[in-house]
């Protein structure tokens, strides 16, 4: 073994390159894939890590949104705008349809969160586009289930995950080979923290959409989370509404996504709270993720990313 | 910053979970939520403390059942250095999901319990860190809490350990007393081991050197992708892409295309979307070429000096991982790097006892969580290197023709 001093790749320069790693394999063993888009963080450095590892070429697959209806309208002009930047396809496909077309229940409640109605719009749309490999940002650190979640994730015809039946997964090589009907989730950036993403958006310059940023608005106290007012939430008498000066950790639907009171206007600023931070991602800002303790688990085995 | 990847492996209840609850908890790399959802259920469990376990089992039947069945990843840094934990099951039964996490991995940690010393599952997970070639090995004696901290009985498994380890011929291996559960050792040097004078783990894991795993002597890259934007702005620009997994690619190098065996020069070199003189490993990049060759997805593009080897019979170690057996004469999908060839096992020499390391010659068959060593034959030329001479070019994968699972896992010889 030769030692030559100075060839040594910095942490974020060794994920950036296993992403890209991972998402070339994409290219060259699927047929259609396609790349699950969210408007939040992860899905946008994803993004920019696939403008890294194709251009000058074009993406190998489209970007595809599961709207919810309830998204941020912040989020969704950002989607438009990143999208038409870089000239890809973008494709929409919207659970109230979903909700319409299959009959299903609404989801009742103060918080009445589409998240669980999320999966059955992304199986109709895998069928619908043929999409053997769904590319995601999910990451490890997030969630204990997705701390068990290979790179490549072979999912059954109705999207299930049996982690009981995980193929191994070793060095680099990733087996995307599937069977009529399966499909595969594959996570580009699974070894990545919170604090990567974070360090990594300030050093390559990452624009995010302006609710990752303090900024005032309009919230109600509930069990401790700032929830933001919007017409997907119920009002009841005993809310107080309040403006506060808040930021989002992450971005979901209105009605799931907590909002954490702060300051801090600019990169730096966030990486200093999130640093300082004793509160996970999840906890501080996932009203869904409280039901119970393997609330990902299950989810994950009906088909959700 | 740099990264270091490293695995735990232990037999059941030699308190692996335990060991990186406690890595976590002490470098505080434990939220206050999560831990509060910790004692939440170290109540359900009606246990007296915070059962550290709980953090990594994440996986219902997991917790149901107190072991762990498929891998973990886990992550913490301290300023000096990005740990990726890959917590994984120490069971027989579970072989496939360690050689999962091992085989990625700069480090193996391997617990062993005080009072039991080095038994059967310490031998086969040295095995299969000797097999997957980790570069350094870390053997923390766990539990000293249970032997009254004695260093009789530290040094006595030591001295066992070091013959299994000179055996498998492991190439840096350093000891160290802990207790995962009182936290002696592991992040503080412990008062209750006194006789002990070295570094606790740690130290140990962030003093490791990394710079001399990654071979920068011999250039190899597996073409992934070729980039053809076709646009009027890049009208003939064709960029090969692909990892580099060992060595340093510059601008000008001769390069030689494998198994073709056409040789060309670099004409740029990008990485990370700019424009570089020169990338080393691990980097993603694309490579564009002089000379306009029939290159494609799987195709190997090396420089340096100690070229692969070209062949289509080769002798390799291959661990089993399928409950189906493995036959003479099968055939499989063989993945090496973005290569895939079709494959035929043609006799099996040995199958390794993973207890006794002897060779029970001509065993016919391997069964799940064999060892074995194997003829194959391809059906086309395999560019590769030996395993042990340099892991990023031979270790391959063997995938089942119909039902498309990974059933072995190659290290070519």
């Amino acid at each position: 073994m030769s030692k030559e001093p100075g060839y040594q790749l910095d942490y974020l320069d060794q994920l950036e390159s296993e992403a890209i790693h991972i998402l070339r394999e994409v290219a060259g063993q699927f047929e259609r894939p396609a790349l699950l888009f969210s408007g939040g963080k992860d899905s946008i450095t994803l993004v920019h890590l696939a403008l890294k590892a194709f251009r000058p070429g074009k993406f190998p697959f489209p970007l595809v949104h599961i709207d919810t209806g309830h998204n941020f309208p912040e989020a969704l002009s950002f989607r438009d705008q990143l999208t038409a930047q870089i000239g890809e396809t973008l494709i929409v496909r919207s659970v109230a349809d979903t909700i319409r077309s299959r009959q299903l229940t609404e989801p009742g409640g103060k918080f009445a969160s589409r998240n669980a109605l999320q999966t059955f719009t992304l199986l109709d749309t895998i069928e619908e586009f043929g999409f053997d490999a769904c590319i995601g940002g999910a990451r490890r650190d997030e969630e204990k289930a997705r701390a068990k979640e290979r790179i490549f994730s072979i999912r059954d015809e109705f999207g299930g995950w049996d982690p009981k039946r995980q193929r191994p997964e070793i060095w680099n090589t990733y087996n995307g080979r599937i069977r009529k009907g399966e499909n595969v989730r594959v996570f580009p950036i699974s070894n990545w923290t919170e604090l990567d993403i974070w360090n990594y958006i300030r050093r390559e310059n990452i624009a995010l959409p302006s609710i990752y940023f303090a900024h005032e608005r309009e919230v109600i106290d509930f069990e401790g989370q700032w929830v933001a007012v919007s017409p997907f939430i119920r009002l009841d008498a005993s809310d107080n509404v309040e403006r506060r000066r808040v930021r989002y950790r992450t971005v979901g639907d209105m009605t799931c996504t907590a909002a954490v009171e702060s300051a801090a206007s600019g990169i730096d600023d966030i990486i200093r709270e999130i640093t300082a931070t004793r509160t996970s991602e999840r906890g501080e800002t996932r009203i869904d993720d409280r039901v119970s303790e393997a609330a990902m688990e299950d989810r994950k085995k009906n088909g959700y990313f | 910053m740099d990264l270091l990847r490293f695995i735990t492996a232990g037999s059941v209840d030699d308190g692996k979970s335990t060991l990186i609850g406690r890595l976590l908890y002490d470098s505080k790399s434990i939220l206050a939520d999560q831990l509060a959802a910790l004692e939440q259920q170290s109540k359900n469990k009606l246990a007296g403390e915070i059962d550290l376990a709980l953090l990594t089992d994440g996986l219902r039947a997991e917790r149901e059942q107190g072991i762990t069945i498929d891998v973990a990843y886990k992550y913490f840094s301290t300023p000096k250095r990005k740990f990726i934990i890959a917590d994984a099951p120490g069971h027989i039964q579970y072989t496939r999901n360690m050689i999962t996490g091992a085989s990625n991995a700069n480090l193996i940690i391997i617990l062993v319990d005080a009072r039991n010393g080095v038994v059967e599952q310490t031998r086969r997970h040295s095995i299969i860190a000797s097999l997957l070639n980790i570069p350094h090995v870390i053997v923390a004696i766990n539990k000293m809490d249970l032997v009254d901290y004695s260093q009789d009985r530290y040094n006595n498994i030591v001295i066992d350990y070091a013959e299994t380890a000179r055996a498998l011929q492991l190439r840096d291996v350093t000891y160290l007393p802990i207790s995962a559960l009182k936290g002696d050792n592991i992040v503080e040097r412990s008062s209750s081991l006194p006789w002990y004078d070295g570094p606790a783990l740690l130290e140990l894991l962030e003093s490791t050197p990394l710079d001399i795993d990654t071979d920068l002597s011999r250039g190899r890259l597996s073409v992934q992708y070729v980039i053809r934007p076709q646009t009027e702005a890049h009208h003939d620009y064709r960029g090969y892409a692909g990892k580099i997994s060992s060595g340093i690619y510059r601008k000008g190098d001769t390069i030689t295309v494998l198994p073709a065996g056409l040789t060309t020069r670099i004409k740029s070199i990008e990485a990370g979307g700019r424009a570089v003189e020169e990338a080393f490993a691990p980097q993603s990049v694309i490579l564009q070429l002089e000379d306009d060759i029939d290159i494609s997805r799987g195709d190997l593009l090396v420089n340096g000096g100690n070229p692969p080897r070209v062949e289509q019979e080769f002798e390799a170690l291959l661990c089993w991982m399928d409950s189906k057996a493995l036959l003479p004469g099968n055939k499989y999908l063989l993945q090496l790097g973005s290569r895939t060839v079709r494959s035929s096992i043609r006799n099996i020499e040995y199958r390794l006892d993973v207890n006794t390391l002897e060779k029970q010659p001509a065993p016919g068959q391997a069964g799940l969580n064999d060892i074995v060593k194997a003829t194959i034959r391809t059906a086309s030329p395999l560019p590769f290197d030996a395993y042990n001479d340099l892991p990023a070019g031979g270790g391959a994968i063997l995938i089942d023709e119909t039902s498309f699972v990974t059933v072995g896992a190659l290290m070519l010889q």
